[in-house]
């Protein structure tokens, strides 16, 4: 167990410089314009409004990695708020 | 046939010129054949570290342009013999010289030589393709800070994006004392996020600065940090494999003393 860990209430600077880096270097890799984002944001309404209503100006994405711990692989995450489903004449 | 080697970063002040000098001397050291070429100019700096800035003459630029002929431009260090310098131009831009023409210099100093090592000015435009333009093999020098290391992972990208395939890290100027409290990224850390072979550590060295100011690469001082650990990358660059500096200092550094005392 680490001392020093337990006994810091911030998490060493290094780790907050080795995350950051992390981000940073997705973005810089996927090469990705913000124009690239709105326009995913726009097809994202255009297909999701077909089956739901939803709150355009909550709905939120961007350029992550993966869920997996230390993955530098990128991930597309996208936070979609439904105001409401529907009704597809089920 | 000798073999090329850029030493780039994309950062400007990180430490090319520095492991430009070292490197080239080092290698000399080590009884091969070294040119130093100077791709940085109008900002020309790899004379002051080896001390021949009042040797100059010609330069790169007279060889591109024709007014000299390349063995003309080339002077020979103070110490070695068998260590050679091309400067560059001060008062000329980097648009004075065209990659085709600097593939060209570097392939006919390929014949002459054991290594040529080429400094690399920072930024990602045409100095930077000049510099690469001949070159068989690269080094990238990156400092443990987040704006170096964002633009190493650039500059790696350009360079495999060329072909160039062959490239390894130096990460300079570590603070061990900082690393050990995690106050600046580690080696690991490092190696981790630009997923690049490490060729080799160089400690921050005050020394650097007292060996700039007087023209004389660290690796001509024995007491020098820097300098043994640019030693054991000249090495590694023949071919040895030789420890990393960080292992050996556990050892002979200070606190690596202390521990061996306790262990007893
Ligand atoms: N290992 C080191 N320890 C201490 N100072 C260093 C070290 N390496 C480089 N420096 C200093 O950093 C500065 C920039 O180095 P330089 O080699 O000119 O960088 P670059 O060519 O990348 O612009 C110089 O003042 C040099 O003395
Ligand atoms: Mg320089």
């Amino acid at each position: 167990m680490d001392l020093f860990k337990i006994f810091s209430k911030e998490s060493p600077s290094k780790d907050v410089a080795k995350e950051r880096l992390k981000l940073i270097l997705i973005h810089d890799r996927a090469n990705v314009s913000p124009q690239f984002l709105e326009m995913v944001k726009g097809d994202i309404i255009r297909v999701i409004s077909d089956y739901a209503e939803i709150d355009q100006d909550g709905l939120e994405i961007k350029l992550t990695r993966t869920g997996e711990q230390n993955s530098s692989t990128p991930a597309l995450v996208a936070n979609i708020p439904i105001k409401k489903m529907k009704d597809m004449g089920r | 046939m000798g073999i090329s080697i850029v030493v780039t970063s994309g950062k400007g002040g990180v430490g090319k010129t520095t492991t430009t000098a070292n490197i080239g001397t080092a290698l000399a050291m080590l009884g091969k054949k070294v040119v130093v070429v100077d791709a940085d100019t109008g900002l020309r700096n790899l004379d002051l570290h080896l001390g021949l800035e009042n040797r100059i003459v010609y330069n790169l630029i007279d060889v591109a342009e024709g007014t000299c002929r390349l063995k003309q431009a080339l002077i020979k260090d103070k110490r070695f013999d068998n260590l050679f310098l091309l400067p560059t131009a001060q008062t000329k831009d980097k648009t004075a010289i065209t990659p085709s023409q600097m593939q060209n210099i570097v392939e006919t100093l390929k014949g002459e030589f054991d290594y040529v090592i080429i400094d690399c000015p920072a930024g990602i435009e045409h100095g930077f393709e000049n510099a690469v333009a001949g070159a068989d093999r690269a080094i990238i020098v990156t400092t443990p800070e987040v704006s170096a290391v964002r633009d190493a992972d650039r500059i790696i990208g350009k360079i495999e994006a060329k072909g160039l395939d062959d490239h390894q890290l130096i990460i300079n100027r570590i603070k061990y004392e900082m690393t050990k409290k995690g106050e600046m990224l580690n080696i690991e850390d490092m190696t981790d996020i630009l997923a690049i072979k490490l060729l080799g550590i160089v400690p921050d060295d005050e020394k650097i600065v007292v060996s700039t100011n007087r023209g004389e690469p660290a690796v001509t001082d024995d007491h020098s940090k820097a300098g043994q650990a640019y030693k054991n990358i000249a090495r590694r660059i023949l071919g040895e494999e030789v420890p990393f500096l960080d292992l050996e200092d556990e050892n002979t550094g200070f606190f690596g003393v202390l521990k061996k005392l306790f262990k007893r």
